[in-house]
This record gives structure tokens, C-alpha cells and sequence, in this order.
């Protein structure tokens, strides 16, 4: 049985619909990348799955157990982890303090703040500062680190290399291999294809709010990918722009 | 004029106690209570009452009383003021003000127009005082009530910054989305923090009825004072708390010494120079005067 | 297809508004010759009716309008007796001092503006608590009001009886219909559509380039004025001065109320508030404690359950438009879409959701 699977879900703010209709399911032990333009959906996807978005139709199930009306801090408790787009750190406490929040779930497992710390050896020395003072690679580090803590079954990442270096982005990405080798369950939204194909099994490619291409990210082409995410690949016969 | 000064002083403990509650509830909800005086008016009565009937002291009970008010903030939260807010920030204002008007009016209702007093019931602790050197007679009951009131705050920020609770407040406060995305339950955190707002607002009320006397329409200079000494104070930590009751008290020593009608009018005028003063010279209007407690340097 | 039937129509007054203005100017008209036929008892009523529309229209334009909501408004209640009397006592006409003392309140608005409306939602709610606290001490050290004591409007007993109650009855009606005309030509013009953006959403609407604290010390200085009228006016009706009375934070209560119920940022809500108001008054006021005990219940539902209030809700559900102050766009074979009438006290919570 898939660890994680969303059926029809379709999540709207106020008139606007930014997820309409969207089914996918992920294995255990699977990296999922959502990949798509600007407004695509995947943002408010990844945040319904996390329980902050209300959906207005359809469902997400966690080892078969309907998760739709359950409120996004008992999903952290379920297994679900999201590091939110910008990070969204409590920029008034410290890092520690911020890693500390993400053991209130109270899930069991082996994360604990010297082993994000170990991870992430850059943070050691800003244990105590507060997270507003950091740099962008601290500060998702530090969020990354957040989620870990939960010990979560199926971790969410949303544009975790927005805003920094490339030679940061090496260093996140070289961390989170060691999450995907130790067999954590991962979906996550990344704007560089490249990165996006390489790290993932699998790929999925969001257009206005649809899934526009679903496949193994060894199958795929890059040219595939981005024909979908321009929504090219509608031009084939018998589709009528709406 | 040293022996007003100390007076004075010990007084501010008392406006640190009824202020600690408010800006403790607009840091973590962006509440501010307008039923805050009225609440601790409610409980001085509630204290009263058990004197008075079942010859209860008043210390004794607070263990009555204390839950009580605890279950009220409980309450409060999470039957009005969170459907409140969910209308934006200024339906709670008027939330609280007609709930303000049903307490007063229901004091009035039950207890009449007579001022009352918890000082009959505690004994020689409401006119007792230590000699200090110089011959100066500080109020045993003033010094209590300052002690309590440093207890109480450092208890406050000791819990905010060391427990996983108070982890969990201040990061509700700081942003209850996010919080609720790492896990922490954000309507039970702003519940926990009501309470613990209310348990002080009793507090508070319990000391309003030893060291003077209170009538059920006293809860609207009760708000006022809390507010002034949140917003003197209000530049960062609890302790800011303290220093603006003790700036609100020595304000309204000194204008009593000027005019018979000058307590109050310092106090006021006070809180105004003071408001005017950081107003000119910072945009901090702008983003808010009351801060979050937990927030100070460290 | 033809573009008649496609097209949106803008469109300001509808058939039900144009009657409603018709019925409007009846209505002044009978009010104004009513004291002819009513008994002293029911004009002096009606003298309360019109000061309660006053209050109403004024709280409601700075809070449902301006965003602004004030619990110390008593501050300019009592601000306008105050100088009336001590305008009468320095030898004016003790009628003309009504107004003038008006002009006075609104122009030490203008200072307390420039101070106030840096605060925000409920620091300036309280503050202006503050505030009214304050002027209520300072004017009680005024030798004239005696403290708690207080004086009266003593000039105002040259006139007997019969013409003073008609007077004050027409100049109530003249206020009130002055005041609620600035507020709806105010709304209509060009300063309602900032009003309106301000409203809806602040930040943006100064982000666009509205000037929103200009336009909200506008309406703090008109409502200041408004208010003051409404003190002036009480005290002619009633004659004696007690600081205590009139610095009461009962006011403001009676004018949140009034509004609440109403419909907050309506402008015909605040109007229907005082109407229901005051026959509360009529029919329960002399249960006392209890009154007010149902008064305070009352704000809060309707702060729970029905911020929109009665006609915010009629409003609403019906499209109903009586006194139109906005546009509205009309969609062909579909239910008007509201344009900027929707009475939001969200304004302040920001959207931040990401598409």
C-alpha cells in the first residue's frame, strides 16, 4: 500500500482554485519532485497535504487513514513534516528553541538537536543565536532541521534552495541525500529541473493547477518536462483551449 | 518625600500585576482585553464573597478562586475571543467591551452600589508595616504584594523561555500557522495563555481588594491603569512591565503631592508624555506599542 | 450575441434608491412639522432619537469607515457641553454657543488626530479612553463646573419653555440631517472611494497611493464635531452639566451598540441601530441594571454571530441598496456583484496564502 496518496483534491483560495483535481500517490522510501511554474499549485498542494490549507474536494490518506479533517499539528504527530516556503522560522527564538518546536508532536525516533546539529554543522555555532540574525543557509538548515525533528514518515520541502548560493544549495541538497539513502519519504518542490530530476524517482509537473506530466525521473526527458510546464503538450489533436 | 518615593514604588507592584495579564494576552492573541479591569473586579468580588459568607480568607481563597478564573480565560478564549478574532482585529475590542458591560453591570446587579474591601478580612496584615532605616514604614501587605509581583513575572519569563508550553505560546504568538505546522497546537496554546493571563488578572484582583476598596463599576480604571503601565513599560521584557508600574505609580504620588485631584491626572499625563515621546521619535506606532513579553534581550 | 445583454451595466442608484431618496426628503419634511402635532413628551423623545443618529452615524463612520474604533468618544460628548457652557457663561447666545462649542471640539480634534491615529486598532481604541479620562479630571478642576457638582445652561431659561423644546427639537433635526448629508456626500465623492480602499484593506489602499491618514483624520475630526453637536444638544435638552454624565463611558457603549446592531459600515445601519436603540430605551430602559446587562449581551452576539449586523445582513442576502454610496456592477442574468459595500473588519487580517 502507498505510504502517502491524495485523490481529486482540489483546494481553492477564496475564488481562485489553485489545486483542481490532483491524484498522485507516493511509495515508501520514494522521492517525489513537484516541479511547475510560478503559481502552479504546488505551494498550496504541499500545504493542504500538511493539513494548513482546507481542501474543497477531494482527500489525502496517510497509510490509508483519511487525513482531511484532521488539523495540521496532529499530522505532524501522524508523520507528516512540511519546511514551508521562506522558511518561516519563529525568528524571536533561537535556533535550538526553533529545533526544540519541532519535538512537540512528540513522535518517537533518534533526531535530536545535536544530531541536526551534526547534519548541519554550520548551525553548532549559532545554537543560541536568534534565528532572525542568520544567514539563508543557516535559516534552512535550521528549518530543515525543524522538521527532522518530528521523526516524520514523510517529509514535505518546499523551495528549500530559494534565495541561496549554489555552493549552499550543494551543501543542503548533499544533506538531504543522506535523508533519501536512510529511507525517508520525501516530496519536494524545486525550481532547478536539473537538481529537481536528479534527486527524485519520480516527477510530476504542475500546470494551472493539474498535474500536466507524471513519470519516473529516469524515463522522462528534460524536453518532456518542459513542454509541460509551458503546457505545450495540450497542442495535441482534439484538446480545445477552454 | 523618600518615604512617598518607596510607597510609591511597591505601589507600581500592583500596576505590574493587573498590567502583566493584559500585555501577556495581546502578545500571544493581539487581544486587548477592554474586559480586563472588570475581570479583576470580578474575582476581588468572588473573594469577598467567600469572606464574607463562609468566613473564608481571602489567601485561602484564592484556591478557589484562582482555578476559577483560569477556567474563565479558558473559556474566554475559546468561546468568543477566538470566534472574534476570526473577524479581524477589531471585533474582539468590541467583544470585549460588551462583555465588560454584562460583568459590571452584573456585579452591580448582585453585590449593589456599595465600595467594598477585602482589608477586614486578612487580619492586622492591612495596616501592619516594617520599620526601615530612617524611619520609613513600608505597608507589609505593599511589600507582599511587590514580591509577588517580581515572583510572578520572573515565574512568567522562566516558563516562556524553559518549557515546552512556553516554547509553544511564544510561537503561537509569533505566527499560530506555522506553529500549528511543526505541531504545536495553536488554539490550546492561546487557551493555556488566557488562562494564565486570567489566574494573574485574579491575582491582581485579589490585591485591588486588600489595599483598597472597589465597586463593581472599578474595572474600567483598573483597564486603564494596566494599559498605561503596559505601554510605559512596554519597550521589551516583562520586566518593562514592572518599570511601568512603578513609572505610572510614582507619576501619580508625585501629582498627588501637587494637586488633591492630581493621583490620577499624573498617572494619565504620564502615560501621554510618554507615548508622545516614543511616538516622536520612532515609527513604533506604526507596528505596535504593547510587546511580546518573551521577546526581551536576553 | 449583442453587447447589450453581455456587457456589465455600472450603475450607482437603482429604482429602490431613487425611491428611498424621494421618501428621504418626506420624511425630513414631516419630522419638521411634527412638534406642531406631538405632545412635549413624545418631541423631547424625538429630540433623543435624532442625537442617537447623530452618535451612531458619527462612531460609525470612524470605525466602519475609517477603521478606527474609539471606546473614549465620550471625550468630544462631554467635550460639547463643556464649551457650550462655558461659551453661554461667557455671554453668548446659549443657542449659537451650541454650535460654536461644536467648531471648538473639532478643532482640538485636529491635534489629538495627528497624535492618535499613529496608535493602532485597539492601542487607539483604549488610548482615546485615556484620553477622555484625562479632559473628564481636568475639566472637573474647572472652578465654573464646580467638580462632581456640576452647573447648568442657566441662560437657556429666558426662553419659556414650549419655544425652547421646539427649538432644540428642529435644531437636532437640522443637525442630524446636516451631518448624516456631509457623511453620504463625503462616502459618494471621491474621498469614499478612499474610504472604501481604506476600509477594505489598508495597506494596499495606501500602497495605491490613498491617503489614508489624511482621509481617516477627516473622519476623525467630523465624527469629533459630530459628537460634540450631540453634546451640546444633550445638554440643552437637559440643561444640567455633571462631568461625570457626560464624560461617561456609557456613551460610547450606546454608540458601539447602536452600530453593532445596525450594521458596522453601513451607512443606513448605523441610522436603523439608534431607531432599534431607542425603542429599546423606550420599552426596557427602566429595567436599570438589567437594560444594560442586555445592552452589553446584545453587543456581543451580534459581535459573534452577526458582525454585519441587521442591515449589513439584509444587505447581503437581498442586494438591497437604500442610500447608495458606492457603485455596483450589475452582471447580466446574475446577482449584483457587490462593489466595496461589504462592511469588513477583516481589513486588518492580511491574506498571505500563496496560490
Amino acid at each position: 500500500m502507498s505510504l502517502l496518496s491524495v485523490e481529486n483534491l482540489v483546494v481553492r483560495h477564496g475564488l481562485l482554485q489553485a489545486v483542481r483535481g490532483v491524484s498522485f500517490t507516493v511509495q515508501r522510501g520514494e522521492t517525489l519532485a513537484l516541479v511547475g511554474a510560478n503559481g502552479a499549485g504546488k505551494t498550496t498542494l504541499l500545504r493542504a497535504i500538511a493539513g494548513a490549507h482546507q481542501p474543497a474536494a477531494g482527500r489525502v490518506l496517510l497509510d490509508g487513514a483519511d487525513l482531511t479533517s484532521v488539523p495540521s499539528h496532529r499530522r505532524v504527530g501522524m508523520g507528516i513534516a512540511l519546511v514551508p516556503e521562506g522558511r518561516k522560522l519563529f525568528v524571536q527564538m533561537t535556533v535550538e528553541e526553533n529545533l526544540l518546536l519541532g519535538k512537540t508532536a512528540g513522535r518517537p525516533g533518534d533526531w535530536s538537536v545535536d544530531k541536526v546539529l551534526e547534519m548541519f554543522p554550520n548551525l553548532k555555532p549559532r545554537r543560541h543565536a536568534k534565528t532572525g540574525h542568520l544567514s539563508g543557509g543557516e535559516q534552512q538548515a535550521t528549518a530543515i532541521g525543524r522538521a527532522l525533528m518530528s521523526n516524520p514518515d514523510v517529509l514535505l520541502l518546499d523551495e528549500v534552495s530559494l534565495g541561496l548560493s549554489p555552493l549552499i544549495v550543494d551543501r543542503v541538497y548533499a544533506a538531504l541525500q543522506g535523508l533519501i539513502v536512510s529511507g525517508t519519504t520525501i516530496i519536494l518542490v524545486e525550481q532547478d529541473l536539473n537538481r529537481a530530476l536528479s534527486v527524485s524517482n519520480r516527477v510530476i509537473c504542475m500546470l494551472e493547477g493539474r498535474v500536466a506530466l507524471e513519470g519516473p525521473s529516469k524515463a522522462v526527458s528534460r524536453d518532456d518536462v518542459t513542454k509541460a510546464y509551458f503546457g505545450l503538450h495540450r497542442k495535441s489533436p482534439g484538446s480545445v483551449p477552454a | 518625600m523618600s518615604n512617598q518615593i518607596i510607597q510609591g514604588i511597591l505601589l507600581g507592584g500592583y500596576y505590574a500585576l493587573i498590567a502583566c495579564g493584559l500585555s501577556f494576552m495581546f502578545s500571544v492573541m493581539r487581544i486587548i482585553n477592554l474586559a480586563h479591569g472588570s475581570l479583576a473586579v470580578f474575582a476581588a468580588f468572588a473573594l469577598w464573597w467567600l469572606a464574607s459568607r463562609f468566613h473564608i480568607s481571602p489567601f485561602l481563597g484564592l484556591l478557589i478562586v484562582l482555578p476559577l478564573m483560569a477556567a474563565i480565560g479558558w473559556a474566554l478564549q475559546r468561546f468568543l475571543l477566538e470566534r472574534s478574532a476570526r473577524g479581524g482585529a477589531l471585533l474582539p475590542i468590541l467583544t470585549t467591551f460588551g462583555l465588560a458591560i454584562v460583568i459590571d453591570n452584573m456585579l452591580f446587579e448582585q453585590f449593589g452600589a456599595d465600595t467594598r474591601s477585602l482589608a477586614p478580612y486578612i487580619g492586622s496584615l492591612s495596616y501592619d508595616s516594617w520599620e526601615w532605616p530612617g524611619s520609613i514604614y513600608v505597608g507589609k501587605l505593599a511589600v507582599i504584594m511587590f514580591a509577588t509581583a517580581v515572583i510572578l513575572l520572573g515565574g512568567l519569563q522562566l516558563f516562556l523561555t524553559r518549557t515546552r508550553l512556553g516554547r509553544s505560546i511564544r510561537a503561537t504568538s509569533e505566527d499560530p500557522d506555522t506553529a500549528g505546522l511543526v505541531g504545536v497546537d495553536a488554539r490550546r496554546a492561546n487557551a493555556i495563555a488566557a488562562a494564565i493571563a486570567m489566574v494573574t488578572v485574579g491575582l491582581a484582583g485579589a490585591f485591588l481588594g486588600m489595599r483598597a476598596t472597589f465597586d463593581p463599576y472599578a474595572g474600567a480604571p483598573q483597564l486603564l491603569f494596566a494599559f498605561e503601565a503596559a505601554v510605559i513599560g512596554g519597550a521589551g521584557s516583562l520586566w518593562g512591565t514592572l518599570i511601568g508600574g512603578i513609572v505610572l505609580a510614582l507619576a501619580q504620588t508625585l501629582g498627588a503631592q501637587v494637586h488633591p485631584q492630581g493621583f490620577l491626572i499624573g498617572g494619565h499625563a504620564v502615560f501621554l508624555v510618554v507615548l508622545f515621546v516614543r511616538l516622536s521619535t520612532s515609527g513604533l506606532g506604526l507596528r505596535g506599542l504593547l510587546r511580546l513579553p518573551s521577546r526581551s534581550a536576553p | 450575441m449583442s453587447a447589450a445583454s453581455t456587457s456589465p451595466v455600472i450603475e450607482r442608484g437603482t429604482t429602490t434608491s431613487r425611491i428611498a431618496a424621494i421618501a428621504v426628503a418626506v420624511i425630513i419634511a414631516l419630522l419638521a412639522i411634527a412638534p406642531q402635532f406631538l405632545s412635549a413628551g413624545a418631541v423631547d423623545r424625538m429630540t433623543a432619537l435624532f442625537i442617537y443618529v447623530i452618535l451612531a452615524a458619527m462612531w460609525n463612520a470612524l470605525a466602519g469607515f475609517g477603521g478606527l474604533v474609539s471606546v473614549g468618544q465620550q471625550v468630544f460628548f462631554g467635550l460639547g457641553a463643556y464649551f457650550a457652557i462655558r461659551l453661554a457663561d461667557a455671554g453668548l447666545n446659549p443657542f449659537a454657543s451650541l454650535f460654536v462649542s461644536a467648531v471648538i471640539v473639532g478643532l482640538v480634534s485636529w491635534p489629538l488626530s495627528l497624535f492618535m491615529l499613529r496608535l493602532r486598532n485597539g492601542e487607539f481604541a483604549i488610548g482615546m479612553w485615556v484620553i477622555a479620562a484625562l479632559t473628564h479630571l481636568l475639566v472637573n478642576l474647572d472652578r465654573l463646573v464646580q467638580g462632581e457638582t456640576g452647573t447648568s445652561l442657566i441662560s437657556l431659561n429666558v426662553y419659556d419653555a414650549g419655544t425652547r423644546r421646539a427649538v432644540i427639537y428642529w435644531l437636532a433635526l437640522a443637525s442630524m440631517t446636516a451631518l448624516l448629508a456631509i457623511l453620504f456626500g463625503l462616502l459618494r465623492g471621491s474621498t469614499g472611494a478612499a474610504i472604501r480602499a481604506i476600509r477594505d484593506n489598508e495597506d494596499a489602499a495606501a500602497s495605491v497611493g490613498v491617503r489614508v491618514t489624511g482621509t481617516k483624520r477627516l473622519l476623525f475630526v467630523l465624527a469629533a464635531f459630530g459628537i460634540g453637536i450631540a453634546g451640546a444638544l444633550w445638554l440643552a435638552t437637559s440643561i444640567t452639566f455633571q462631568p461625570k454624565t457626560y464624560f461617561n463611558v456609557q456613551w460610547t457603549a450606546y454608540m458601539i451598540f447602536m452600530v453593532l446592531v445596525g450594521g458596522i459600515g453601513t451607512f443606513e445601519g448605523a441610522i436603523l441601530g439608534a431607531l432599534v436603540f431607542f425603542l429599546i430605551e423606550t420599552w426596557f430602559g427602566g429595567t436599570g441594571v438589567w437594560y444594560l446587562v442586555g445592552l452589553g449581551a446584545t453587543a456581543v452576539l451580534f459581535s459573534l454571530f452577526l458582525p454585519r449586523g441587521l442591515w449589513g445582513t439584509v444587505e447581503e442576502r437581498f442586494g438591497l441598496r437604500l442610500l447608495p454610496v458606492g457603485y455596483r456592477v450589475r452582471l447580466p442574468g446574475n446577482a449584483p456583484a457587490d462593489e466595496g459595500t461589504a462592511p469588513s473588519l477583516e481589513r486588518t487580517t492580511l491574506d498571505q496564502e500563496k496560490a
